[in-house]
């Protein structure tokens, strides 16, 4: 599947696809979405990217090693939850702050969302990891 | 308060390394502190119990099941931590001594330690389920005492038995403590001794009876599990001396002692008891009386011992407990010296077969001193605590009926038996003619035979002075703990000429015979077992023989190595639950009428349709894994039109990267392009297929038509903004409401990733003949 198209379209549709998951995995609290779906969407683009340009480019482009990203996703979504303790309420309720950073414009900021880009970073990191040792040839 | 005392010695276990360590063998004389401190705090107890009052204390566990740490000291746990923790005094300083300049004496004495813990734990439990916590953990430090001499194979097998057989007893136990604190609504001790009538009169009474006797007939070592008893002897003698004669098989007749006011004088408890203690009694002594080891004869005869334990308490009655009370006292003595008398003996002339030995009383007075009292007092001979016993159990054997004086008779031959083993070992080593042992022989260092000398002068002083003292402080709350109401003893030496001390004459008489003629009866036995031939021990090997064919036989058949097996019964064990209970139960569903289908509908439904149809036709397997993307993608349309954005938006992903990655998969691995299989499979593969799916369909329909409950839909969506500032219900529950769910299925994901790295990356390679034991594994990237 190495042909000229596939790997001229590949790296711009990656590049979308990747934005595009990262507004689903910011919209989903409100909208369809989340981490988990925005995560099958970064982890579908990345694997058209290693079926049209080669496995190495997509190691590069991710720069760290997709397991590590997995487990750095891990981390977030557990330690969201440990904050929730410092407050002094159970492990993983949600904590909401609500900073201004312009005038009348508030930012939204959850440990749910944090939670959320966990998810997202383990669903990307695994599925990358299987998707390219797959793709990987010796 | 009694909660960290009996942590204390798991303390000093975690000590005991280090000190060894500093002092080397020395050590002991500062970890048996431990006991001591915990005897002298112990003491503190002794007033309350002799006035028959019960000291209770409870820290909370795991409330909600009814489970406390909790504690009940009264008589019988009360004169149980004495034992525990007098004897092992000595025996920490012994082991010291016999295992002087082991390197390993660290880890000997730290497990030796948590033994006791255990031990201690266990007859102060007042809770059932912590009992049983402590009971289970004496049989993990036995196992690894029993193992200690890891290297060697005998070691390991004697271990391994103790722990399957007396493990597998406790665990049954377990299920017989369940249904106590079912059917007596608490698991708490003290409240259930006080409802014995409610358990005895429920139906769940024989059952229940079974399952705890499991425990405590195998902790025992009762015949038939009495096998694993004198195996045990493997372990070094210090161990053999404590656990296995002074405290961890008396963990059973603790036990029944325990539940006496709960489960005993029943009809079933008055023949199971004294059938099973009568054949280990007889059974123990005649292989006693065969062996030439003294470490096993004594081994035998504590077999024999708890036999008559069991036995006495399976009469029932205050003075049939009287005796067995007495008799427990006067064995943890008793044994607990010859043990430690055996051990000095082996230590110091190289050996312990019996008729390798003789005259040593010049070379070791004062062992052979220690082991003439220690065995008199377990030939039961006035005046020691051996003879009280003896005395209390005939008595209550001679005021019975007839089934009282059959048991009496058998109490007389394992006695005599006894008796005759006993004189055997105090006086064939050290009496007679001198013969050259196969060591230099002299009287060991104070740390032997301190532990011999005082316990079997103990067993002397306390029958003659301190008798009216051990009465009222320890004999007479336990005989009433363990009868359940007020018993006090009136105890002599002499109580005039009754049919007991008849008794007492014609056992001693017995005994005297058996002694001068044991080679002859060693011969007659000899040719009994012979013929006999086949005996537990064997039957335990050839159990575990046929466990590990059975579990190969079982693994052969379904652990084949071939992914379609794995499939095959995978599915059909998944179409037979769902259609075997909706068979049964005969609740199949009504067939739905089918609405009107608008035509992107019908469309949608038609390219599933072929896609299914692609998949079961297609020609080769990447066709067919695209069809079943196909497939999978109308299911994502329906998703869609039916109002679920979020799950379509899933399935739409899942589907593609699924497809993607089994493509993936199928030119990396060079699998079969395509899919062949004989007819016959073919057929019965559909039938497997369908029959899931018409099972799934039944069951998704089913669930359909039952009144669906909407609180919780309510609930999410009413809160889902309000709590959680979010309007899409799917990922609010995700995050916030369930997020410790979330949580766990990720870790799941991040586990089949690094796993998947793990299969994909490690490649097997065949394995070279010229380096052995190589892995078969090897990294290739």
């Amino acid at each position: 599947m190495n042909t000229l198209i596939l790997r001229t379209i590949v790296p711009l549709l990656t590049s979308l696809m990747v934005i595009y998951s990262i507004v689903v995995l910011l919209a989903g609290h409100n909208d369809p979405g989340g981490g988990f779906i925005g995560g099958l969407i970064a982890a579908s683009a990345f694997a058209l990217y290693g079926i049209a340009c080669g496995v190495a480019p997509v190691r590069r482009a991710l720069y760290f090693h997709p397991i590590s990203i997995a487990a750095f996703g891990m981390f977030l979504s557990a330690m969201s939850g440990v904050i929730s303790l410092y407050k002094d309420v159970p492990f993983l309720t949600g904590i909401w702050w609500f900073p201004e950073i312009a005038k009348g414009v508030e930012v939204p900021l959850s440990t749910p969302l944090m939670f959320d880009i966990g998810v997202w970073l383990v669903v990307v990191g695994s599925l990358v990891t299987i998707a390219l040792a797959l793709e990987e040839k010796e | 308060m009694i909660g960290y005392l009996v942590l204390t010695p798991f303390l000093a276990a975690l000590l005991a390394p280090v000190l060894v360590l500093l002092l080397g063998h020395r050590a002991s004389w500062i970890l048996a502190l431990v006991p001591g401190y915990l005897l002298y705090r112990f003491f503190e107890f002794v007033p309350a119990v002799a006035k028959g009052e019960t000291v209770l204390q409870s820290h909370e566990w795991l409330g909600g099941f009814g489970i406390n740490y909790s504690f009940m000291i009264d008589g019988l746990s009360l004169t149980f931590a004495f034992l525990i923790l007098g004897i092992g005094f000595f025996i920490v300083i012994y082991a010291g001594g016999y295992l002087k300049g082991h390197p390993q004496l660290g880890r000997f004495l730290a497990v030796l330690l948590a033994f006791m813990g255990s031990m201690l734990g266990l007859v102060v439990s007042d809770n059932l389920i912590t009992l049983f916590v402590f009971w289970e953990l004496t049989s993990i430090t036995s196992f690894l005492l029993i193992g200690f001499d890891n290297e060697r194979e005998a070691s390991r097998r004697a271990a391994l038995q103790a722990l399957i057989i007396t493990g597998l007893g406790g665990l049954v136990m377990l299920a017989g403590f369940t249904l106590i604190g079912l059917v007596g609504g608490t698991f708490e001790l003290s409240e259930l001794l006080s409802k014995g009538e409610v358990i005895k009169e429920h139906g769940l009474y024989s059952l229940i009876f079974w399952l705890v006797m499991a425990g405590a007939f195998t902790k025992s070592a009762q015949v038939p599990f009495h096998s694993w008893l004198p195996n045990a002897m493997e372990a070094p003698t210090p161990v053999s001396a404590y656990l296995h004669s002074a405290t961890m098989v008396k963990a059973g007749v603790f036990l029944l002692m325990r539940t006496y006011p709960m489960l005993g004088e029943t009809e079933l408890w008055e023949t199971v008891l004294p059938l099973f203690g009568g054949a280990t009694l007889l059974a123990g002594t005649i292989l006693a009386v065969r062996d030439k080891d003294m470490k096993l004869m004594l081994a035998y005869t504590t077999v024999a011992s708890l036999g008559l334990l069991v036995l006495m308490l399976g009469v029932g009655g205050e003075r049939a407990i009287e005796g067995a009370v007495l008799y427990l006292i006067a064995h943890s003595f008793f044994k607990g010296a010859l043990f430690m008398v055996v051990g000095t003996v082996d230590h110091e002339a190289g050996t312990r077969q019996i008729d390798k030995l003789s005259g040593l009383r010049s070379a070791m007075p004062i062992t052979a001193l220690a082991a003439a009292l220690a065995a008199l007092s377990m030939c039961g001979l006035p005046p020691f605590i051996g003879f009280l016993a003896k005395e209390s159990i005939y008595y209550s054997l001679t005021h019975g009926g007839l089934h009282e004086w059959t048991i009496a008779i058998v109490a007389i031959v394992g006695n005599a038996l006894m008796f005759g083993v006993a004189a055997s070992i105090a006086i064939r080593p050290f009496m007679g003619k001198w013969i050259d042992p196969p060591k230099a022989v002299h009287e060991g260092p104070v740390m032997l035979f301190l532990g011999p000398l005082v316990l079997s002068i103990t067993g002397l002083v306390t029958a003659i002075f301190a008798l009216q003292f051990m009465q009222t402080n320890f004999f007479s709350p336990m005989v009433s703990a363990v009868a359940g109401k007020e018993v006090t003893l009136d105890l002599h030496l002499w109580h005039g000429i009754n049919p007991a001390l008849i008794l007492s004459v014609i056992t001693v008489g017995l005994g005297i015979g058996v002694f001068i003629f044991t080679a002859e009866l060693k011969k007659i036995f000899d040719k009994i077992l012979n013929f006999i031939s086949w005996g537990p021990d064997k039957g335990f090997d050839q159990a575990i023989c046929f466990l590990t064919w059975f579990a190969g036989l079982f693994t052969r058949i379904l652990q084949t190595g071939e992914i379609r097996t794995y499939m095959r019964i995978t599915f059909l064990i998944t179409a037979l639950t769902l259609l075997v209970p909706m068979y049964n139960l005969n609740i199949w569903p009504n067939v739905p009428s089918f609405p009107k289908l608008s035509l992107w509908e019908i469309g949608v439904f038609v390219i599933l349709v072929i896609g299914i149809l692609q998949v079961v036709f297609a020609n080769t397997r990447l066709t067919a894994i695209i069809s079943l993307g196909i497939q999978g993608f109308s299911v994502a349309l329906i998703f869609m039109l039916f109002g679920a954005p979020d799950l379509s938006f899933t399935q739409f992903m899942v589907e593609t990267l699924s497809v993607v990655i089994i493509a993936l998969v199928l030119t990396r691995l060079q699998l079969m392009k395509q899919d062949r299989r004989s007819s016959l499979s073919l057929i019965f593969d559909g039938v497997v297929a369908i029959s899931v799916g018409v099972g799934m369909g039944a069951l998704l329909m089913n669930i359909t038509q039952l009144p669906l409950d909407m609180r919780l839909s309510e609930f999410f969506s009413t809160y889902s903004a309000a709590i959680a500032h979010g309007r899409n219900i799917v990922n609010v529950i995700l995050v916030d409401f369930r997020a410790i769910d979330t949580l766990g299925e990720i870790t799941v994901v991040l586990i089949t990733g690094v796993s998947a790295l793990a299969l994909i990356r490690v490649k097997a390679i065949p394995e070279k003949k010229t380096t052995k034991g190589s892995p078969a594994l090897k990294e290739t990237s």
